[in-house]
């Protein structure tokens, strides 16, 4: 058995769950403690934090620590989102409160934080399965963002960053100054705007029955117990329509009164709640899923994982793969030619494991830049390499961070361009040095793949790679005509010796007659 | 539906809060005029009556004269101004004081004495020798402890401290004084009020401790004749806080009149009837207290001293069988408790079962190495608690304990602030109460770290942490492990120690943000019922109903046709038998040996009957301004016992009285029914389920054979 905490550094409010792991597949919260505070508004107005603030915080994450103490914890995470993220001093700031509070907080991404919230609903287990087995989108509300992700099949499509956070909305409402009857119009422009790019982009003829929803204030409704719901945490578009109705024609006052909660949350959900009947009207979506988790559970989830724990495991990989693919797709890559790169690198990367040294995280990379190889093409043929790049560095892809996507890039750009060495102060990489050698390991390595598809034909489909002293021998069982392929290779194999100081030979077997 | 609700909200159907707590008083006062109850039972109940009123007159009286002087006119719930009021109390608590006197004079006294307890009314009436031993005695023991005080135009009137008893005299100078001088001494409250003298036969007397003060007076004032003396007490509005009851604007009113309000103004004179009209002039001029606040008082001034008179040694045959609290049968001493209570939820019914499982809980808690943290709210709490002590061993055994302490308690707050400052020593995290709350909910959580994960038990209760008062008062509590009650415990912790809610609940509701809801969710939830033609049935048992919303949604469920049977101790607003709106509520209120303090609600729900346990009363202030929690007992075998405590109350015609149409309360008819006491027999089934502990649970004794075939 193992105790964890988890703590959510938020932007309106720090949170910390104690989550319990036993036996098999048994995460427990075992306790979740709130306390309000707004760093948001410093941050977004001054960038940085007020004195008074970072003293609370403080405060409360001494008090975070007794608990933990009392809990006898084995590990705990902290991670800051944007209201730390977006601060001035945010190294400085840390380190203070690392200082003062014993407690190390670390800076998510907005696609590392959506992967959490992501997990978070994927630690729900069966009941995620269930849901995604029809068609179905992810809505995680955020203050400054929206996140929609879509699925179908149980497959990621896709998933989308637009700028429809509540506090962003709310804050935009007051500098419109707008009439109370007026709002729920406005919202609904804003919000249509937005969101009809996405549904002519991926929606038009998916069939999505379910909404899961991932926010602070309505599913403080759909979590509400009555009596005609079958199930708390459900909610059907009927019974979101009568909601609706409810908000419509309830003050700000009455339903901060009937659902317990301030006035301005109350506003809060309002927005909230007009973006969800968008989205609503705009799939035709008739369940709706709020399983009441929070970044505290996509952090219990991810430190599960890390520990090999035995919990329920949903596929993330193949969704990242799978949002890979659906982007190759939409840039018209070639789906034959990517499956063989696919199956090259594989073969390569997992034969000279003891080159590279690389783990399982960094050959999903070099998959997905086989994937992605050729999306550039879709605007230029002759600039492919930076094509590609920019497409990778501006497409969203769930889970992976924002570095690994620059690792990513820089693969598939460098299979084409000339690799920019590192060395110099002007490099134009922005990256670490271990990032800067994994980018160049898997560029030798799609570098000689893509060598060995020179002609799109798929003739080393059945390559076998094998390292032998200071040679990587390429086994074709083929009778077809290699020419082209050694002919060039000479070139290829260059970067790949460069690299490991190994050198790739081809090597025809013909069958026996 | 608007004009409905309005209908349902006539202050006609409603009784005033203050008269119906005479009438509680009153029917207490009828236990002490029951000739059923052994004597001295009736002694302490007279008793009870006194200390009764006195709270009364200190909390209820005095705010209602703050409001009066604060110039607050909003109308009650039965549509009586403050002055209304006042002046209606006037009438009812001169009439129950008349009551007292004539139930002790007539009743009380002549069986003391057939039963072999003489009171001395009068010093006047001591034999010589008996004189000679209180002589004596007033010289060794009362004198140096008395401080008489003379008013003369160089001496202001003393300050008469609140309920306190005392003597005024008038005097004159010995020497050519004509004039008529005031003094007053107070009768020591650190000395015994009855004083026993030694007879040689087989009567015993008693004289209470103002006779012997007054039949020496002239000890005090030597230079002085004393023209007369008679004993006099008074109740002062010393209470700077608002009564927690009133509403936020009268706060504010009162706030704003505070300069205004006389501090310590008398409220109530008490004196002996036949007292110099002279004298008792003075001392309304003097306390500036009109005529209809003076109770003039043919017999001792408070007779709370009643209770020590209960105490003396002796007549057993007069007293009650001391009922002994039985063991719980699903407890055996010695055992873990928490594999009792992981084997099942326990449910304790206090005082017929002992407290000592839940002072066992925390003790075992305390020492028990798998114990992470003990979380819990104290309210009254008994001096020389174990509760404390453990807690305190627990800190220093290195658990989290986290305390709440409610200092806002009526009464004993400086009591409170001692032993709070005890467990901080000894490294708790106390809680000194939350602003503008009383936290008066019953919950403690124990979290124990064991080889499956962490699990919480939780005691959950409708009584106070108080070992002493278990032993007098009627509570449920419920010992569990529940996961779901568990986690709201924790909330209930977080909550308390200034965290946000928790985003959502799975058994508990909590006062003040949901519980209200909750129980008019529960009401009308019965009366949809009713509507649809199921059968709807609420009984409800608690200490006090004067809640309007939730009085008003009782109507709407009777006129809809759901069942209601109330059982209420003390005060009730409601009214009964009203056409088309009460008919189908009947209210009872049970007075007996123990004091009924459970809160317990049961709810038909179509079927499947939901039965829920709470520390609060459906009264306002407990609904709103106080965190109170209400918690359902959701095991089979428990509901059972629950409702058999129900319908036992249900049952009962011994110490049940039935609120009438007309507001009076009348003892159960018997006629045709057999005679059941429910606190009898809640007794005596404890005692027989308890047989079985000690038929199987003494295992540790060795039953060595006696012989051998």
């Amino acid at each position: 058995m193992k105790t964890f905490a988890a703590i959510d550094v938020g932007s309106y409010e720090l949170s910390m769950k104690i989550m319990e792991f036993s036996g098999k597949n048994k995460m427990r919260e075992v306790d979740h403690i709130r306390h309000k505070i707004e760093l948001g508004t410093d941050t977004y107005a001054t960038g940085k934090l007020s004195y008074e603030k970072v003293d609370e915080l403080c405060r409360i994450l001494r008090e975070y620590a007794d608990i933990m103490k009392s809990y006898k914890v084995d590990a705990y995470k902290a991670y800051g989102t944007s209201a730390i993220r977006e601060m001035e001093n945010t190294s400085i700031v840390l380190d203070q409160i690392a200082q003062r509070t014993g407690i190390t907080i670390n800076v998510l991404s907005n696609s590392e934080q959506r992967f959490l919230d992501y997990k978070s609903i994927a630690s729900k287990g069966e009941e995620f399965d269930r849901i995604l087995e029809k068609g179905t989108v992810i809505v995680d509300i955020g203050g400054g963002s929206i996140q929609v992700s879509l699925f179908e099949k149980g497959t990621l499509i896709t998933t989308q960053n637009l700028r429809l956070g509540v506090l962003r909305l709310h804050e935009r409402l007051g500098r419109i100054n707008a009439k109370h009857s007026q709002i729920e119009e406005l919202l609904s422009e804003i919000d249509d705007a937005q969101l009809s790019v996405l549904h002519k982009l991926y929606l038009k003829d998916k069939e999505i029955r379910n909404v899961i929803l991932v926010d602070d204030y309505l599913s403080v409704w759909v979590k509400e117990k009555r009596e005609n719901r079958e199930q708390a945490g459900y909610a059907n578009a009927e019974q979101y329509g009568k909601f609706m109705d409810y908000l419509r024609t309830k003050s700000r006052g009455e339903i901060a009164l009937h659902f317990g909660i301030s006035e301005e949350n109350a506003s809060l959900m309002f927005i909230s709640a007009v973006l969800l009947d968008r989205i609503l009207a705009m799939t035709g979506a008739g369940l709706i899923w709020a399983p009441g988790v929070t970044l505290c559970d996509g952090i219990a989830y991810e430190y599960a994982q890390q520990q090999n724990m035995e919990i329920s495991e949903h596929d993330f990989e193949k969704d990242i793969l799978d949002c890979a693919l659906n982007i190759s797709k939409r840039y018209m890559g070639s789906r034959k030619r990517a499956e063989t790169l696919e199956s090259l690198t594989m073969t390569i990367f997992d034969s000279t494991k003891k080159l590279h040294g690389l783990g399982k995280r960094e050959k999903l990379y070099l998959r997905l830049a086989a994937i992605l190889h050729d999306c550039g093409k879709y605007i230029s043929l002759v600039n492919l390499g930076e094509c590609s790049y920019q497409i990778i560095m501006a497409t969203e892809i769930i889970g992976i961070s924002h570095i690994e996507r620059e690792i990513i890039a820089n693969v598939v750009k460098f299979n084409h361009e000339e690799f920019d060495y590192h060395e110099g102060i002007n490099s134009a990489l922005s990256l670490d040095r271990q990032a800067y050698l994994t980018v160049a390991k898997l560029t030798a390595i799609l570098r000689i793949a893509n060598g060995l598809d020179r002609s799109h034909k798929q003739k080393f489909k059945d390559v076998k790679a094998a390292v032998k002293d200071r040679e990587l021998i390429l086994t074709v069982d083929n009778k077809t005509d290699i020419t082209l392929e050694k002919g060039l290779f000479e070139d290829r194999a260059q970067f790949f010796e460069e690299v490991f100081n190994v050198r790739p030979v081809i090597i025809q077997k013909r069958n026996r007659p | 539906m608007g004009e409905k609700k309005k209908e349902f909200r006539n202050p006609e159907y409603y009784s005033n809060r203050e008269m119906s707590w005479v009438l509680f008083n009153y029917r207490v006062l009828s236990e002490a005029r029951d000739k059923h109850i052994p004597l001295f039972e009736r002694l302490k109940f007279l008793s009870i009556t006194a200390s009764n009123l006195d709270e009364f007159f200190m909390v209820r009286v005095a705010s209602l004269k703050d409001m009066v002087n604060a110039g607050y006119d909003k109308k009650d719930i039965a549509g009586m101004t403050p002055e209304e009021q006042l002046a209606g109390l006037d009438l009812q608590i001169h009439g129950l004081v008349d009551l007292q006197y004539s139930t002790y004079n007539r009743s009380l006294l002549p069986q003391l004495e057939t039963h072999g307890l003489h009171v001395i009314k009068k010093h006047e009436l001591l034999t010589e020798k008996e004189g000679a031993y209180l002589d004596k005695y007033f010289a060794d023991n009362i004198y140096p402890v008395l401080t008489p005080m003379a008013v003369d135009s160089s001496r202001p009137f003393p300050l008469i401290r609140n309920r306190s008893l005392n003597l005024g005299a008038l005097m004159k100078k010995k020497e050519g004084g004509r004039e008529l001088e005031f003094a007053t001494v107070q009768v020591p409250s650190v000395l015994p009020r009855i004083v026993e003298i030694p007879t040689e036969k087989e009567v015993r007397k008693v004289i209470l401790l103002e006779e012997i003060i007054e039949r020496n007076i002239d000890k005090l004032f030597l230079n002085y004749d004393v023209v007369c003396i008679h004993p006099f007490r008074i109740m002062r509005n010393a209470d700077l806080t608002i009564d927690e009851d009133e509403a936020a604007d009268l706060l504010k009113e009162i706030e704003k009149q505070l300069k205004k309000r006389q501090w310590g103004e008398a409220i109530r004179l008490e004196v002996e009837a036949g007292i110099d009209k002279r004298l008792l002039r003075i001392l309304k001029r003097e306390l500036d207290i009109g005529q209809e606040s003076v109770y003039t008082i043919d017999g001792p001034l408070d007779l709370t001293f009643l209770m020590k008179m209960y105490a003396l040694e002796g007549f057993d045959d007069l007293k009650a069988e001391k009922y002994v609290p039985q063991p719980v049968p699903e407890l055996s001493a010695g055992e873990d408790i928490f594999a009792s209570i992981r084997n099942g939820d326990i449910l304790l019914h206090h005082p017929y079962q002992t407290f000592t499982p839940v002072v066992d809980f925390i003790r075992q808690a305390a020492r028990d190495k798998n114990v992470l943290a003990i979380k819990q709210t104290l309210y009254r709490v008994s001096g020389n608690s174990p509760i404390i002590a453990a807690l305190a061993q627990a800190a220093e055994n290195g658990k989290q304990v986290s305390v709440l302490v409610e200092l806002k308690a009526r009464f004993d707050e400086e009591n409170n602030i001692v032993w709070a400052r005890m467990l901080e020593k000894a490294g708790c995290h106390v809680i000194y109460g939350l602003v503008g709350l009383k936290t008066h909910s019953k919950i403690t959580l124990v979290v124990r770290r064991e080889e499956d994960g962490i699990r919480r038990y939780v005691h959950l209760g409708t009584g106070n942490y108080n070992d002493a008062t278990a032993k007098l008062y009627t509570d449920i509590g419920l010992l569990t492990c529940s996961e779901e009650i568990g986690e709201d415990a924790t909330a209930v912790f977080n909550m308390l120690s200034g965290y946000s809610e928790p985003l959502h609940w799975n058994k508990l509701s909590l006062a003040p943000l949901w519980l209200k809801d909750k129980f008019l969710y529960l009401i009308n939830r019965e009366k949809e019922a009713a509507l649809s033609g199921k059968a709807a049935h609420i009984i409800a048992k608690m200490n006090s109903l004067c809640d309007a919303d939730i009085i008003e949604a009782l109507y709407e469920a009777s006129a809809a046709g759901v069942t209601i049977e109330l059982i209420i101790r003390g005060i009730c607003c409601l009214k009964v038998g009203i056409p088309g709106v009460s008919e189908h509520i009947t209210v009872r209120s049970i007075v007996g040996n123990f004091l009924e303090h459970s809160r317990i609600f049961y709810f038909a729900n179509g079927g499947s009957p939901e039965i829920y346990c709470a520390s609060a009363d459906w009264m306002p202030r407990n609904l709103e301004r106080r965190v109170e929690i209400l918690f359902p007992v959701e095991k089979e075998e428990l509901k059972e016992e629950i409702l058999h405590i129900l319908h036992s109350q249900l049952r009962d015609t011994v110490k049940a009285h039935l609120l009438k149409p007309d507001g009076s309360y009348e003892k159960v008819d018997r006629r045709g029914k057999e005679s059941f006491d429910s606190q009898a027999a809640f007794c005596k089934e404890a005692r027989k389920f308890a047989v079985k502990v000690n038929e199987t649970g003494n295992a540790r004794v060795f039953i060595p054979e006696t012989h051998h075939e």
